[in-house]
């Protein structure tokens, strides 16, 4: 059979590509709704203007970014039908449910409450607009947690029977499908992986700044009031995000650890492909680089820790970790056809999970470093100490900086790694779902019997190629715009309402003059 | 009455949401060239919808993502099954939401000026497709044993499906022209009035030739109530207008989407699909839904979540409740 002509294989490049491509969008919009809605209640507790400012700046760098992630979205939302009908038929029982509340509870919510926080600035109290952004962040986070369990249920049925006249999955549980601990682990890694994700795009932009401010001084560029605003507005986030960096890392690790002992249990085989390897062992050594040859079923070259992968599966440096040959042999005698059909694709699933960890554990160490080289008083000799309007000094001990090169280096790894979760979250995803293959739903549904039978080729290729050439363009202009705004960085002659707005003000109806008031510009509009 | 009755009633209901409030938000799109003279005026409409383009668009959503819980094979066969008009729907989505955003965000005349010709384009071809796709549902596609389409793009492009289309585009633009008589000032709103009057005759005209072929196609006694209705809100919605009741005048102008909306789901029940290969293999309320169970935890999720969402939805239009005029504007972003 023509492998770039089996029915599958378009509608999950589609897939891939607008699932990939959305994800980059669905972990800053979870965390910088967040981290925005920290600023404002900064702001709000303490009326300091620099709060309002980063408030302000997140919050725009925020928009740019979520408008890109609802539009992509909705195309999630019809792509199960549209590309996966026979899946849509057997499944949508159990996975319907999840996907209603989340747009039912969890998208109304973010819907509804962005508007107001958008254009709410002059028409509600500070408080129930700082409420709003609030209320945006948990939506984001419902929405998340609805479809990851949802997700969840691919990796790991539950909660379900099979309808022995219609074949079909049938819900016994919500509460198993909410609740299993695939899920719950899933949602706890994917939430702090997006926690540092934004994490490191605000230490990205906030290093921009501060070093630009840094070099300018340095070339003796005298220091206008405004520059101290920014400095001040950027020194606040670049804290806020190292802190993030770091809890959100440590967090990640801890939950990655977590989610993978639950994979070595519920699906064997993903783990093993995580590792290459092949063939169980008792201990199993962690490979830090392998090249595998996938039809002789062993790698030709690699390099391994003893014991390790025994310690990530089951605590413990000695047990047996089964491998994929064993595996494959396994799932063929309990679901028929050849071992070969039940293994994935190696060199994927292996590079995905040494990438992943790789790219997000160097934001966890960069945060690491920057929290202690830019702290403000503790270990810090009193004459290194910088105010609140200066960019931090790099201290290595309490009296010692680092050298003019370090400096450099450190604020550029700042900027330069501010990406980086964004890769190890796409290596992620395209691991654990490469790594379930040939299941779309592990052990009750191969993805080959998922696809639409009425959809042809042709079909698939105008929507892979209108996705692909419209989510380029959209790229482009996304970024453009992003860079330009985070570049222009927090606008800091921009003042909050004089007067704490009344939501009975004015409502300037059929007459609209008969208060100032009424005929002021809108504090927002498009 | 049985659960899945009862889903299909709140499936029309969530259909009837999106199209009562994206429905004056392709209106208003669709009016950013009809109506608006300049680039002043064409914010002040855009702005009408701007804090609540977003939170109507997520009915659509919740509708699919309902339809799909409740009755899986009828979201399975639709969505396969309207491959391609569906795909030009998400591309608009993505394009006209993103547009929205990201008009104001540069101080340049050409950005602005292409962003706006997206808005007006993406919200004049789903609000045509909308009606094409729900025509040809009430009329019958060739649907097999295996409860999937096998038609092809022709065969949706029939003349009552395009109809359906002039039906819904004409509708929605009268209705997003009664909401910006309703939501602004000035003289935006006395040509949006004037310009309602127009649209009303040219909806109702469209809409009456639709709903009684619909009535003749495939009606009962319960459609033809409907039908009444619908003309009726339209006519009254008409006088309203012209009398300047604008609030009352949108009101009905709602309504008829409405009676629209729910004459297309009595004229289709027990249907969700009919199949024109042979009728027995159409998708029915009871063929084509979930298990009970999970209508149950359906129900009850939608019987606390609707009116909760309708109540913030609602206060939400009260917080933007001040009309907007020119004057309102504020300069462009300069960065």
């Amino acid at each position: 059979m023509d492998l770039a002509l089996a029915p599958e294989t378009l509608a999950r490049w589609q897939f891939g590509i607008t699932t990939v491509y959305h994800f980059l969008f669905v972990p800053l919009t979870i965390s910088l709704s967040a981290i925005t809605a920290g600023f404002e209640t900064a702001y709000v507790r303490t009326g300091k203007l620099k709060y309002f400012h980063a408030t302000k700046f997140w919050g725009k760098l925020f928009l740019i970014n979520i408008a890109m992630g609802v539009v992509t979205g909705i195309v999630q939302e019809f792509q199960f039908g549209m590309n996966w009908s026979d899946y849509s038929r057997f499944v949508g029982d159990v996975f319907g449910a999840p996907l209603a509340m989340e747009a039912l509870i969890a998208f109304f919510f973010e819907s509804t409450f962005i508007g107001l926080w958008i254009f709410g600035w002059d028409k509600l109290p500070k408080k129930l607009h700082c409420a709003c952004i609030w209320i945006v962040s948990v939506g984001t986070l419902l929405s998340a947690y609805f479809i990851l369990a949802a997700n969840s249920w691919m990796q790991h049925p539950n909660g379900y029977q099979i309808n022995p006249h219609t074949g079909r999955a049938e819900l016994t549980s919500i509460w198993t499908v909410l609740t299993q601990n695939t899920a719950l682990v899933q949602a706890f890694h994917t939430l702090t992986a997006s926690f540092l994700t934004g994490a490191a795009f605000v230490v990205g932009i906030a290093s921009f700044h501060l070093w630009k401010a840094k070099r300018q001084q340095t070339a003796g560029e005298t220091v206008t009031e405004k520059d101290r605003k920014r400095i001040g507005a950027m020194r606040s986030s670049l804290r806020t995000g190292l802190v993030l960096a770091v809890i959100a890392g440590l967090g990640t690790a801890v939950s990655g650890d977590s989610l993978g002992k639950v994979m070595f249990e519920q699906q064997p085989m993903k783990m093993a492909a995580a590792e290459a390897l092949w063939d169980t062992q008792a201990p199993a050594p962690f490979s830090v680089f392998a090249v595998g040859d996938v039809n002789k079923g062993h790698n030709t070259v690699e390099l391994s820790v003893p014991g390790i992968l025994s310690f990530l599966a089951h605590s413990n440096f000695h047990e047996a970790v089964p491998g994929i040959n064993d595996v494959a042999k396994q799932e063929a005698a309990r679901y028929g056809g050849k071992p070969d059909d039940y293994i994935p694709n190696i060199f994927v699933t292996f590079w995905g999970f040494r990438l992943m960890i790789g790219f997000g554990m160097t934001s966890f160490v960069a945060g690491l470093v920057g929290l202690w080289t830019t702290r403000r008083k503790r270990w810090l000799a009193p004459e290194f100490r910088t105010g609140d309007e200066e960019v931090p000094r790099l201290m290595l001990t309490p009296k010692r900086e680092m050298s003019t090169l370090f400096t450099k280096w450190s604020w550029r790894i700042g900027i330069l790694t501010m990406g980086f979760p964004l890769i190890a979250n796409s290596f992620g995803w395209i691991f654990t779902e490469m790594g379930r293959q040939p299941w779309v739903v592990y052990g009750l549904m191969k993805t080959r019997n998922a696809v639409s039978p009425g959809v042809s080729h042709t079909d698939v290729i105008i929507s892979m190629s209108v996705f692909t050439v419209l989510y380029a363009i959209l790229a482009v202009i996304e970024v453009r715009l992003m860079v330009r705004y985070a570049k222009a960085g927090p606008a800091t002659d921009e003042r909050p309402p004089a007067r704490d707005p009344r939501l009975r003000g004015p409502s300037g109806g059929a007459g609209g003059g008969e208060d100032a008031e009424s005929d002021k510009p809108l504090a927002f509009a498009y | 009455m049985h659960l899945h009755d009862v889903w299909f009633v709140l499936i029309a209901v969530l259909w009837t949401g999106y199209f009562f409030l994206e429905g004056f938000d392709f209106g208003i799109g669709v009016l950013t060239k009809l109506l608006a003279r300049d680039e002043k005026e064409r914010r002040v409409l855009i702005n009408t919808i701007g804090p609540v383009w977003d939170g109507n668009e997520v009915w659509l959503l919740t509708a699919a993502g309902a339809t799909f819980a409740a009755f899986p094979d009828w979201y399975a066969t639709l969505f396969s099954g309207f491959y391609l008009p569906l795909l030009i729907i998400l591309v608009c989505l993505i394009v006209r939401g993103v547009a929205f955003e990201y008009r104001a965000k540069r101080d340049d005349a050409r950005w602005k000026r292409n962003w706006e010709h997206a808005i007006f384009y993406t919200s004049l071809l789903p609000a045509f497709l909308w009606g094409v796709a729900f025509a040809n549902i009430v009329r019958g596609v060739p649907i097999n044993a295996q409860k999937d389409f096998t038609g092809t793009l022709p065969d949706l492009l029939n003349p009552y499906a395009l109809l359906g289309g002039v039906v819904t585009l004409t509708l929605f633009t009268f209705h997003g022209a009664v909401f910006a008589a309703l939501k602004t000032l000035g003289e935006v709103r006395t040509r949006a009035r004037a310009m309602a009057g127009v649209l009303g005759l040219v909806a109702g005209a469209a809409a009456l030739a639709f709903l009684v072929w619909t009535q003749a196609h495939s009606g009962n006694g319960r459609s033809l109530v409907a039908l009444i209705v619908a003309v009726a809100a339209l006519a009254v919605a008409l006088v309203l207008n012209r009398r300047g009741r604008e609030g009352w005048a949108f009101a009905l102008s709602g309504v008829t989407i409405a009676a629209v909306v729910a004459m297309l789901f009595l004229a289709l029940f027990p249907n969700v699909m009919p199949s024109t290969t042979n009728p027995a293999w159409s998708l029915t309320v009871s063929n084509a839904s979930s298990s009970p169970y999970t209508l149950k935890i359906m129900t009850w999720l939608a019987g606390i979540m609707t009116p909760l969402v309708l109540a913030y939805q609602g206060w939400t239009y009260w917080v933007f409740r001040k009309r907007i005029g020119t004057h309102h504007i504020p300069d462009p972003i300069t960065h």
